[in-house]
């Protein structure tokens, strides 16, 4: 079971939370290119240590947060709000 | 000679006799027995038969080790196969019996298959039946024979009539272990103000202590023992607790067994709990595993680890026999002799070192023991009971000499000890071979995980004691900051004198059977006979001997088998390696894992608030996802579903109809960016949507694949409510949301679910004006329904009469049959009311309420689309809706969709299906297939089926290759393999009934 630190309800299973994929990739702008929308949505990268991953506290406060993973040890090391408005004023 | 209950010694209450029962006879035991311990006071030898030889079997440990007392327990519902009798804890009335033999363990016909052997050794399921197609065949009829020959108890075919719970639980400090090391940290870390759980998996707490004669810290055991019992009041202590499995971020999985040994549980309580402990910090304190040594019959009734003889007297009062010879390669038998001899036991101790150690053997044979150094067990004598155990002696050439036998009826054997350190394997921490000890260590344990006592190769009692306290004293200061005096912990050893690594004795010219996991008749030739054939990686030879598999999981003979592997590929141990262990330590009962989530408990049920009123007037129910939805409404009791549906789907045809669409998922957007943000979300505009109009828009995920479809309200100039199918209401919701946290967080917009806060109903049919406006109130502001009022997709307020007043309602003009219709909501609280007064009018005008089945055969021949086409592979223009798409405005998936595979005219595209025949009817599921090819997955599938209200007949939805537009009027064959049918059908367009629109928009 890994621990997932939310911002807003303090450390929790990772039960309550579903995983959202990559967080390093970058979504491009809605009429780039079919190159860059084929790279974002089917391109990606299989780390092995250190990784930044999305997941949806679904089952708490429903904050998108990114996760700091170690792929290999399971370790986390940080959560924060995705969304970065908030992230910002809750400084 | 058999086992009897000693006259004196043990910790049992020898005033509280339980009585019990075991293969159907009564028989008696005390208070503090083991079924194990109870069995052998009864007598009785042999107690089990082994997995595949049938060979019989008696009790060969006292604790999670056992390979031998595999025993089933309990009766009827409750009947458990596979439990180890060291570790069931005996109490009144408790029924048991030996399993996997006919007619019972003593007698056993099954035994036969030990004479044939040689055919059943290791690999024996994955060679017999290999061959040119003719092995399947011959597997299928004789596996059932030899799963009924080779195999374990059987558990009950019933319903689990017990409870269990699931506890959440938290601690500063979890100590796993109430031996020595265990007690220690538990007291030390207490006292420091630290919240500990300490959990022991026996129904006693001591661990070792529990059989020890020794003197501790100027007390006897026993006494060092309860006081510090008495020191840990405030520590959480479970006894019957098993710590099985140890997982990322140290979460602990305990199991606690709470009624299995109470005699008549109070019903209300669980029969376990499956706790799930996220501790700061965890000293594992779990002790070691004796080992046996392999030689030749070494699973007769009678043998047994020494170290167990010396528990069965000491702690239970109970002697395994009258002549005991222990056989041991270290110093630790010489205790367990020495408890033998005291208890009046004739004993013959076997050093298999060349020199005993002076002081041990001089204790030895002052209490009475016979003390034989240089010599080997070589061969049990006896079938069913021990008569006699041959002796020998290693020549000049190392080779074992035979010699005479010893007569005895009981044998223990030590081969050395095996740290418990499983849980640590379960981490993943990789345990390091100490050749010195002959065992495997802990190597580096995972952070926050620290190791105590003889898990860790610490010996001598005292050191263990001294490592707990350095464990706990390490926690404290992590944990508070505080420096707790503590001595530093010990270096792992302590036997006076070095053992004699002994994994097995053989003879040359002599063929022994020796086992190494006697739970799985898995015997030393079995992994020698691996490594020839290639299974030389320990995790191989596990798998194709099933050494240490299942319930034993490498607590016997795990480090005997690696070593014979070892020696068979003449490399060392640490370079042959170990397999790992895996949860759980002791089995679980899955009930457990259940918890409360059976039955209805199993998942939510929801149910629309307007569900009583349905169930009142007789609806029958479907399920979809949690939601119970009315399949349909009986015009009177009996009225199958065929009669029923094709009579309300008419009904709203021809007059009306109603129906609870309360389930469609309902999401508010707000906010100054909320058609900004509909707009990039849907393939079509919302921009420009006027106020009190709503709209039908399609989502497509990032790949340009329809991910979702529904109708989006716009309340006000910042205000929408839009909804979703059933289906996804809740992928929406979460799609949404990950959209504008983590891509759009500058989009003033704020969403929240209001499915629940919504019931609605939909008005169906050419009266359903006439329906709607006899149930309106007046109203001043709203309510006026007219075509010029309320046109299509138009939105209105309004007030709806019910029994006891007006309520206030939302009305959409949206139509999902097809015929003219109204979707009418109001505040959950009053949907039942709305429902009830809504029933009556349709019922006035001669309609009725419709379900699910109704309402797919009116979007079938509409020609409308839901998740059974929306499957997750269709695009816009596969389901006919290309034209929906916005060329003014970029949108999620707009991309994607257009790839060139995406865009081909050829892809399956929706069209409706209708038998040539009149009368013939085909499924859902079925392949379209060209008439002339009928085979493999065809041209398309079919999606949905019914009786078509309107068109007449029966009438299909699906996919084809190209689409209506290449095969309008052709013939097909609908192909259902499976139902064994074919049928021609015609090829239509999907929009065959009112394909204007006109009924809608009237």
């Amino acid at each position: 079971m890994l621990r997932i630190p939310c911002p807003f309800c303090g450390p929790r299973d990772h039960t309550e939370f579903s995983y959202e994929g990559d967080a390093t990739v970058v979504y491009p702008a809605l009429d780039a290119s079919e190159e860059a929308w084929f790279e974002a949505v089917f391109l990606r990268d299989n780390p092995r240590g250190a990784h930044s991953e999305v997941w949806h506290h679904i089952q708490g406060c429903r904050s998108f947060l990114i996760v700091e993973r170690d792929t290999l040890t399971h370790e986390i090391t940080g959560a924060r709000l995705a969304h970065r408005p908030t992230a910002e004023a809750l400084k | 000679m058999s086992g009897y209950r000693l006259a004196r010694g043990g910790i049992v209450e020898r005033a509280r006799p339980l009585g019990f029962t075991w293969d159907g006879r009564a028989m008696q035991g005390l208070a503090g027995d083991t079924l194990a311990s109870a069995l052998i006071a009864n007598g009785e030898r042999i107690v089990a038969r082994s997995f595949k030889y049938h060979r019989p079997r008696g009790v060969m440990s006292a604790g999670p080790e056992e390979g031998g007392a595999l025993v089933t327990v309990g009766a009827g519902p409750r009947r458990e196969p596979n439990a180890k009798a060291t570790q069931v804890e005996l109490c009144q009335g408790l029924v048991a019996g030996g399993q996997n033999a006919w007619p019972n363990v003593r007698f056993d016909l099954g035994r036969v298959n030990d004479v044939f052997g040689r055919f059943l050794a290791a690999g024996f399921y994955y060679k017999t039946f290999i061959g040119l197609g003719r092995g399947t065949a011959q597997w299928m009829f004789f596996e059932k024979f030899i799963r009924k020959a080779a195999g374990m108890g059987s558990a009950s075919r019933e319903p689990d009539p017990d409870s269990y719970d699931i506890v959440h639980d938290h601690c500063d400090l979890l100590v796993i272990g109430s031996g020595p090391a265990g007690l220690a940290a538990a007291e030390l870390a207490a006292s420091h103000g630290l919240d500990v759980m300490l959990v022991e998996q026996d129904f006693a707490l001591g661990g070792a202590l529990l059989a020890s004669t020794e003197t501790i810290e100027d007390q006897p055991a026993a006494a060092w023992l309860s006081a510090r019992l008495a020191a840990l009041k405030d520590v959480r202590i479970l006894p019957r607790t098993t710590a099985f499995g140890l997982y990322d971020t140290n979460v602990v999985g305990l199991y606690q067994r709470v009624t299995d040994h109470v005699s008549s549980a109070d019903p209300a309580l669980p029969r376990g709990n499956f706790r799930i402990v996220r501790p700061a910090r965890i000293i594992l304190a779990s002790g070691a595993i004796e080992r046996p040594v392999a030689f030749g019959d070494n699973d007769r009734p009678g043998v047994m680890l020494a170290g167990a003889m010396a528990t069965y007297v000491n702690r239970f009062g109970v002697a395994p026999g009258r002549r005991a010879v222990i056989a041991g390669n270290g110093d630790s038998v010489y205790n367990d002799a020495i408890a033998l001899a005291r208890a009046g036991i004739a004993t013959t101790l076997l050093d298999a070192r060349e020199i005993a150690p002076p002081e041990l053997a001089q204790a030895a044979t002052a209490a009475g023991v016979e003390v034989r150094s240089g010599y080997l067990p070589v061969e049990v004598q006896g079938r069913s009971s021990v008569n006699g155990l041959q002796i020998g002696r290693p020549a000049r050439d190392g080779h074992i000499r035979p010699e005479r036998a010893l007569p005895c009826d009981c044998i223990g054997i030590s081969g050395g000890w095996s740290p418990a350190l499983h849980l640590l394997s379960h981490r993943g921490a990789k345990p390091v071979w100490n050749a010195e000890m002959a065992c495997f260590l802990p190597g580096t344990t995972p952070a926050g995980v620290a190791v105590a006592g003889s898990v860790a190769g610490v010996w001598r009692t005292e050191d263990c004691i001294a490592h707990g306290r350095a464990a706990a004293a390490d926690a404290v200061k992590a944990l508070t900051g505080k420096k707790p005096r503590a001595a530093r912990a010990p270096e792992p050893g302590g036997w006076a004198n070095p053992i004699e690594p002994l994994w097995e004795v053989t003879v040359p010219g002599r063929k022994l059977k020796s086992f190494v996991d006697p739970q799985h008749d898995v015997t030393t030739s079995d992994v020698r006979q691996a490594a020839r054939e290639g299974y030389v990686s320990p995790e191989h030879m596990k798998r194709y001997t099933t050494l240490g598999m299942a319930t034993d999981q490498g607590k016997v003979g795990n480090v005997i088998g690696l070593a014979l592997l070892a020696e068979a590929l003449d490399q060392s141990i640490p370079e042959t390696g170990l397999t790992s262990f895996r949860p759980p330590y002791t089995p679980v009962p899955i009930g457990a894992f259940a918890g409360r989530a059976r039955d209805r408990h199993w998942q939510a049920e929801r149910q629309t608030p307007m569900h009583a009123a349905q169930v009142h007037d007789g609806a029958v129910w479907l399920d979809a996802g949690l939601w119970k939805r009315a399949w349909y409404h009986p015009a009177q009791p009996g009225e199958g579903l065929r009669e029923a549906y094709v009579r309300e789907a008419t009904a709203v045809r021809r007059s009306v109809g109603l129906i609870d669409v309360t389930t469609l998922g309902k999401i508010a957007v707000q906010g100054p960016d909320a058609a900004e943000f509909l707009n990039r979300v849907y393939v079509n505009g919302f921009g420009k949507l006027p106020v009190m109009k709503c709209r039908y828009g399609v989502l497509l995920r990032d790949d340009g694949i329809v991910f979702d479809d529904g109708v989006t309200w716009r309340l006000g100039e910042h205000e929408f409510m839009t909804t979703t199918t059933t289906a996804h209401a809740a992928t929406v919701m979460a799609w949404f949301e990950n959209l504008l946290q983590t891509r759009w967080p500058e989009l003033r917009v704020n969403i929240a679910s209001v499915s629940d806060q919504w019931g609605g109903a939909a008005v169906a049919g050419p009266r359903a004006r006439t329906t709607l406006q006899a149930a309106l109130a007046p109203d001043a502001t709203g309510g006026d329904i007219s075509n010029q009022g309320l046109p299509f997709m138009g939105i209105t307020h309004a007030r709806l009469k019910v029994a006891d007043g007006e309520i206030p309602v939302l009305i959409a003009r949206i139509s999902f049959s097809g015929e003219m219709a109204f979707e009418v909501y109001a505040g959950s609280g009053h949907a039942a009311a709305m429902w009830r007064a809504l029933l009556a009018q349709v019922k006035a005008q001669g309609g009725c309420a419709y379900g699910m089945e109704a309402l797919g055969a009116l979007r079938i021949e509409k020609g409308h689309v839901t998740a059974a086409e929306l499957d997750g592979r269709v695009t816009l223009e596969d389901a006919g809706l290309g034209r929906m798409a916005s060329t003014k405005k970029p949108f999620i998936g707009n991309v994607l969709r257009k790839r060139p595979d995406l865009a081909r005219d050829d892809r399956p595209q929706l069209a409706h299906f209708q038998p040539v025949t009149e009368g013939e009817t085909f499924a859902i599921g079925a392949v379209v297939c060209a008439e002339d090819e009928v085979k493999g997955h065809g041209l398309g599938w079919i999606t949905g089926a019914t009786v078509a209200p309107a068109l007449g007949g029966w009438l299909g939805i699906g996919f084809i290759k190209g689409g209506p537009q290449a095969w309008e009027g052709k013939t097909v064959v609908i192909a259902d393999p499976v139902r064994g049918a074919e049928i021609k059908a015609r090829v239509a367009s999907p929009h065959q009934y009112d394909p204007k629109g006109e009924r809608m928009h009237g």
